[in-house]
């Protein structure tokens, strides 16, 4: 089933959780919401659920509008992330819940409900804990019978708050491979929210970037991964050099250091912030030439199949900027290049951005480098 | 070489806890109840009979236990109301409604008596009306409850509170999404998380009754045979100098009491053992 939200609007106080936000979720689909925290991404799916009302908009559910429908009618599937199941409940009757308080007229005969737990049991691969309490299971354990659960009432989607944000990192790994698994089994629409770009980019088939209420971009894990289309996007996935400066002929001016690009819609004498990849810098050990950056190499990783060299800016400002470079091990015994010395560092790949008239520098700086 | 490692404790000062509860525990409630036993026994048997179960006695026993058992349900329906509307939702005077329920916790029984009496007698306020319809309060069994509901309520309002309180929204709203209405949700899903918590505020506003002297005298017009209380028998016989008697009826109150008491704390720690706590 197909999801959509238009012009959706919700505040707290003073704070703008979701500033105008219209997005279409197609049918079938695993979509990650994936931002900081604060980023008004679990604002959104609380509302695509019917927990939380928008201020503005609607959430159109199968070409109908849902925005006057109670969560109990809504037929979503959320799962929290702190797994909410009934501690004085078995794990078989948390499943059954949703079966057995449906109407009278609705209600399944306890035979079918037997049947129905028990299948679901099976397809969480839980079958042998229906008669402990959630208090006697692990963390995972407990987040698929939550899942269970919220599948026992054949949900039109599924929507998962941060659905593994509890648990270990082993564990995390393990639930996430399997979510995608079941997904690819049931095919049902879902959504899930998460703050790590790791578990969206792996299992998703789309990922919805946000930021500060609004999203940012929203594409394949390939495309948000490979065309970050905004500074926020770049600065979030994976780790980025930063580089702060003015727009001069063909080349960035970094206070005294000057580095080439390949952008060409930059105005001159802009402020400008510019992005690029450990790997998308080198280094280079000629101090005659004088395009690139001067720096100092403060450490060097080489171990796996890349080298990391951790470098600090040479300069008159004062403060200390650090970079990071992705070398192959031939490159780097070809260099020669040891703790201390003095080399430039020389894009191959520069992606620039003017600097909006309202800088919002601060995140980017925490998320870059 | 010593074989074996000598057993330690992480916490120090067990010995020493353990001898000052005992000792405390003794002085304080087991000595002074065991005088109780003692004291009727020297009676003998015969006596100890005679004076239990005689008609008034009977009466006031099943007054003092059955409009405490009766005052604790009513506080734990109504208290559970009261909780509910103070916790869930944010209305002018909430504050002052909350400071209100400990009052009966505060206030000289005696004052809580005077002060009922005063509304409930046939000529008070609510007395009045009542008997406009036929009904008299004060000075009848209903007085009693009456009073016993007044003293017992800040006991269970106290203790759901906390819980509901720290109850999660979210298992509400999970329910909610599973589809279940606001009274599946209440009644499968929140009412067994307080009741543990309800059961605790129903034993302690039960026993608080069970004991309760100052309040309750002034209201219920201590009629032998219809609205004469235990504690006010026990303390007609000390003024009768008739102490082996009056010791057999607290031995009997005592005994009930802890029956009872036992049987709430059973069917709690049930409860408790449901949600998984103990777990």
């Amino acid at each position: 089933m197909s999801i959509q939200v238009q012009n959706i609007r919700k505040q707290f106080g003073s704070f703008v959780a979701l500033n105008d936000v219209s997005l279409d979720f197609p049918t079938g689909e695993l979509v990650a919401l994936l931002g900081p925290s604060g980023c008004g991404k679990t604002t959104l799916l609380r509302i695509i659920a019917g927990l939380e009302q928008a201020d503005k908009g609607n959430v159109i559910l199968e070409g109908t509008d849902a925005s006057a429908t109670h969560v109990r009618d809504r037929q979503v599937g959320f799962v929290f992330q702190h797994y909410a199941l009934f501690r004085h409940m078995s794990v078989f009757d948390n499943i059954a819940f949703g079966l057995r308080v449906k109407p009278r007229n609705e209600r399944p005969s306890e035979d079918v409900i037997r049947k129905k737990v028990t299948e679901l049991l099976k397809l969480v691969q839980l079958d042998w804990l229906a008669d402990r309490f959630p208090s006697q299971l692990s963390g995972g354990q407990r987040q698929r019978i939550a899942l269970a659960r919220a599948l026992a009432v054949e949900p039109r989607v599924l929507l998962l708050d941060e659905p593994f944000g509890a648990l270990d990192a082993k564990v995390r790994k393990e639930l996430r491979r399997w979510l995608r698994r079941l997904h690819d089994e049931l095919h049902i629409t879902s959504i899930f929210v998460t703050h790590d770009q790791e578990e969206a980019l792996e299992v998703a088939d789309r990922v919805v970037l946000m930021n500060h209420g609004s999203v940012e971009q929203i594409g394949t894990p390939e495309e948000v991964w490979n065309a970050p289309k905004t500074p926020f996007v770049y600065s979030f996935l994976g780790s980025v050099n930063l580089f702060h400066g003015r727009a001069g002929q063909g080349a960035l001016q970094v206070d005294e250091h000057s580095l080439t690009h390949a952008e060409d819609n930059i105005p001159q004498g802009a402020e400008v912030i510019a992005f690029a990849r450990p790997h998308e810098l080198d280094i280079d050990t000629d101090l005659t030439q004088v395009e690139g950056l001067r720096a100092r190499i403060a450490r060097i990783q080489a171990f796996g199949l890349t080298a990391r060299v951790e470098l600090e800016r040479i300069d008159t400002s004062g403060t200390l900027h650090h970079y990071e470079v992705e070398l192959t091990l031939e490159r780097l015994i070809a260099l020669q290049l040891r703790t201390g010395s003095e080399v430039r560092i020389t894009p191959s790949h520069l992606k620039v951005f003017q600097t909006p008239s309202q800088p919002h520098t601060a995140p980017y700086i925490a998320a870059g480098i | 070489m010593a074989a074996h490692n000598k057993p330690f404790r992480v916490l120090p000062g067990f010995n020493l806890t353990l001898g000052y509860t005992l000792l405390y525990l003794s002085l304080l409630v087991l000595i002074p109840l065991s005088a109780v036993f003692i004291k009727t026994a020297s009676g003998g048997w015969e006596h100890f009979w005679l004076s239990v179960t005689s008609p008034r006695v009977l009466a006031s026993f099943r007054l003092s236990f059955g409009a405490s058992l009766l005052a604790a349900a009513i506080n734990s329906v109504f208290g559970l109301l009261l909780t509910w509307s103070l916790v869930r939702y944010r209305f002018p005077g909430r504050k002052i409604v909350d400071a209100l329920i400990d009052l009966p916790f505060a206030l000289p029984t005696a004052v809580a008596g005077i002060a009922l009496t005063a509304i409930y007698a046939p000529k008070g306020w609510v007395g009045s009306l009542a008997e406009g319809y036929g009904i008299k309060i004060a000075f009848t069994p209903w007085g009693v409850l009456i009073a016993l509901i007044f003293i017992g309520l800040p006991f269970v309002v106290r203790t759901v509170q906390p819980v509901l309180e720290d109850l999660e929204v979210e298992l509400e709203e999970a329910a909610s999404s599973l589809g279940a209405n606001r009274w599946e949700t209440f009644r499968r899903v929140i009412f067994p998380a307080l009741l543990p918590a309800l059961l605790t505020g129903f034993a302690l506003s039960f026993a608080r009754a069970v004991g309760e002297y100052g309040s309750v005298i002034f209201i219920a017009g201590n009629i032998p045979l219809v609205s004469e209380i235990t504690p006010l028998l026990i303390i007609t016989k000390l003024e009768q100098y008739d102490y082996t008697g009056a010791t057999g009826i607290a031995a009997v109150m005592l005994l009930v009491s802890f029956v009872l008491l036992f049987i709430i704390n059973g069917l709690q720690a049930w409860s408790t053992r449901r949600i998984g706590r103990t777990v």
